[in-house]
């Protein structure tokens, strides 16, 4: 009997030895989980970002084209200043602010539809359809776009019969375009935060008297609010730093990231370019602060 | 005027969710005043009953009148009744107050009005210090206690509860029992009560509404169900029974059909008892359960059946005997209720609960 004991026990190997070493040395065991993506954050995240700030402060000589790796305001104070980047900026600003609302608008309903309405297979059907688009490459959607927005494309088509043209190429094209492209960023969290409001909530507020306006005024959209902020993090964010869509349908429009663009390549002033990027980072931090007090970050 | 009229009238209600009728034509009249129980099984009915009266359901068939008025068709807002919800349903971004006042502000009621009688309606329910508090701060029954005063703020005709007291331990359960049959004392109106725990409805109900399949199975006063349930079903459902089937009443009664006689309606003794319309069995005891105020003891009886008695624990008691005694059961002819026949479609499942009912 012992000797059957003896042989239910598991052999020592050394992938046993190992676990055991593991479980009673939870640092070592922390360690290992978190090396890869640290060096990668550390190096790939954080350096390219000090680097952009170090650069940001250099200059380069206009004669030779060398950077000169001497600290100077003179980039700074350029961008702040030069009516052109202040236009331009205030222009990237309009036009994602324009881009969240519309989406904003876009996704209350369509995520109000999903959560609470449909049944729970349609459920599952809609939130593929609202992804699918994700599959397909960014600058294929943007020239869907660009067709449809042309003189002779659907557009133009659906809308002559009743007097309306399309917009053509501009900035009311970029702000359709960069909507379509983030409405599946903001439409999500939402969804994902009327989930979490029980449907007995909205009973409750019927129940008392509430008709369908007050329960969504003063009871679905304060609980639904940092959901709706964390959607617009990501439409916000992401159109300040668009500079694709405004080439393909904006016309001769320019946003920052297109100012970026051609100071890292035609005219080779990698130190200004990195002025300039400073500027969405910096409305961005500025939002983030702002919003951070409702929760909405932890609803990212 | 109204006094006359019922507070709830339910004609032939249906409800069907696709091939399922959760609610079969059932026909209902509850009074003005009345603290009315609905039990049931999980999946009898009842709270889909509730639902449809509170109005967050439409009947497929049938009408809701409350207080002789058609209220079928109307929206949840436009009907007076207000539902104290199963997990509370209390607004979490809103404090204490504000939850309580809800009701009051979207009926367009001032600030100051709606503050003053919202602190009323919490001094009622005794928390008139927890006014500023979340309701994620308070514990299950100062909820159960919030979700009361938000109901009744309004002062609706009739308030529906829905398994109120289910998320509660025992002795919160116990001592909001008490709360509520006062509450509904000094408010007056009518309380529709769901619950599944039938000790619940018979403690606090004026009448109960057994439900069964989407049906009332029986409807009565608390001593009638208890004393004269009608089915099998009832008599398994509420408190527990010994079951005599067919062959076992003629073996034991000497007559046939289906009967029914409560535990404590059994007495246990070493010597066989006789007096007039007093009838006993020899059986053997198999149990002895010692359960503080009582003693239950299971005797299989010589003539088949496994019946289980409970017994006082009065200094009167004689010793009930161990396991292998040789003993008498006895009972009085009185206490034997004949069941109306089970209909043969749901036979089997009610044996099923009838049997897991403890």
């Amino acid at each position: 009997m012992s000797q059957a004991l003896v042989e239910s026990r598991p052999r020592r190997t050394a992938m046993r030895a190992g676990s055991a070493f593991l479980t009673t040395h939870p640092r070592t065991r922390l360690a290992l989980l978190l090396a890869a993506p640290l060096f990668w954050l550390v190096v790939v995240y954080i350096v390219a970002l000090a680097l952009l700030l170090v650069t940001a402060f250099w200059s380069v000589d206009s004669f030779t084209g060398v950077i000169t790796t001497e600290f100077t305001l003179d980039n700074i104070i350029e961008v702040v200043t030069g009516s052109l980047y202040q236009t331009v900026t205030l222009r990237t600003l309009g036009v994602a602010l324009a881009v969240t609302l519309i989406d904003v608008v876009l996704a209350l309903p369509i995520a109000f539809y999903m959560a609470k309405v449909a049944s729970p297979r349609m459920q599952r059907v809609l939130v593929i359809l609202v992804l699918t688009p994700l599959w397909a490459s960014y600058l294929v959607k943007a020239y869907a776009w660009r067709s449809v927005l042309s003189q002779d494309g659907i557009l133009e088509w659906l809308l002559a019969p009743f007097g309306g043209h399309t917009p053509g190429y501009g900035l009311p094209a970029t702000i359709i375009t960069l909507s379509y492209l983030w409405l599946p960023y903001v439409i999500l969290p939402i969804y994902a935060g009327l989930e979490r409001v029980p449907d007995s909530l909205l009973e409750a507020s019927g129940d008392l008297g509430g008709k369908t306006w007050p329960t969504l005024r003063l009871v679905v959209f304060p609980l639904i609010l940092p959901a709706i902020i964390a959607g617009t993090i990501f439409s916000f964010a992401l159109s300040l730093g668009d500079y694709i869509t405004v080439n393909i349908v904006g016309g001769t429009n320019q946003m920052l990231g297109n100012l970026v663009y051609t100071n890292v390549g035609a005219a080779n002033n990698l130190p200004l370019a990195s002025a300039i990027a400073l500027i969405p980072i910096v409305i961005i931090f500025g939002y983030l602060f702002l919003v951070r007090r409702t929760g909405a970050l932890d609803n990212l | 005027m109204t006094d006359s009229q019922p507070a709830i009238r339910l004609t032939g209600l249906t409800k069907e969710f696709g091939a399922v009728t959760a609610v079969d034509h059932v026909d209902l009249e509850i009074a003005a005043g009345e603290f009315f129980s609905m039990l049931g099984p999980s999946g009898s009915g009842k709270t889909t009953v509730l639902r449809l009266i509170a109005g967050f359901e439409q009947p497929t068939a049938g009408t809701i009148e409350l207080f002789g008025e058609d209220v079928t068709r109307r929206a949840p807002f436009d009907r007076d009744v207000n539902t104290v919800f199963q997990d509370y349903a209390l607004f979490p971004h809103m404090s204490v107050l504000e939850n309580v006042a809800y009701g009051l502000r979207v009926r367009g009621i001032g600030r100051r009005e709606r503050t003053q009688r919202a602190r009323a309606a919490l001094a009622s329910v005794r928390l008139e210090q927890m006014g500023d508090r979340k309701p994620s701060q308070l514990s299950g029954g100062q909820r159960q206690r919030v979700a009361l005063a938000r109901a009744t703020v309004v002062q609706p005709k009739v308030l529906l509860l829905d398994e109120p007291l289910g998320a509660l331990d025992l002795k919160l359960r116990e001592q909001m029992q008490v709360e509520l049959k006062q509450i509904q004392r000094d408010l007056g109106i009518t309380f529709i009560f769901v619950t599944h725990d039938q000790e619940e409805a018979l403690t606090l109900s004026d009448r109960i509404a057994v439900f069964n399949d989407g049906r009332i199975q029986q409807l009565g006063t608390p001593a009638d169900l208890y004393e004269q349930p009608g089915s099998r079903f009832v008599a398994g459902f509420v408190g527990t029974s010994n079951l005599f089937d067919d062959a076992r009443s003629q073996a034991l009664l000497g007559r046939g059909g289906e009967h029914s006689v409560r535990p404590e309606k059994l007495a246990v003794s070493a010597e066989r008892e006789v007096g007039d319309g007093v009838a006993s069995a020899p059986g053997t005891v198999v149990e002895v359960i010692y359960l503080g105020s009582g003693i239950r003891i299971v005797v299989d009886l010589d003539a088949g059946l496994r019946v289980t008695a409970l017994a006082q624990n009065d200094r009167r008691r004689l010793r009930a005997g161990d396991r292998g005694d040789r003993v008498f059961v006895s009972w009085h002819e009185a206490d034997v209720v004949a069941l109306a026949p089970a209909p043969p479609a749901v036979a089997g499942e009610e044996a099923d609960a009838a049997a897991s009912v403890a």
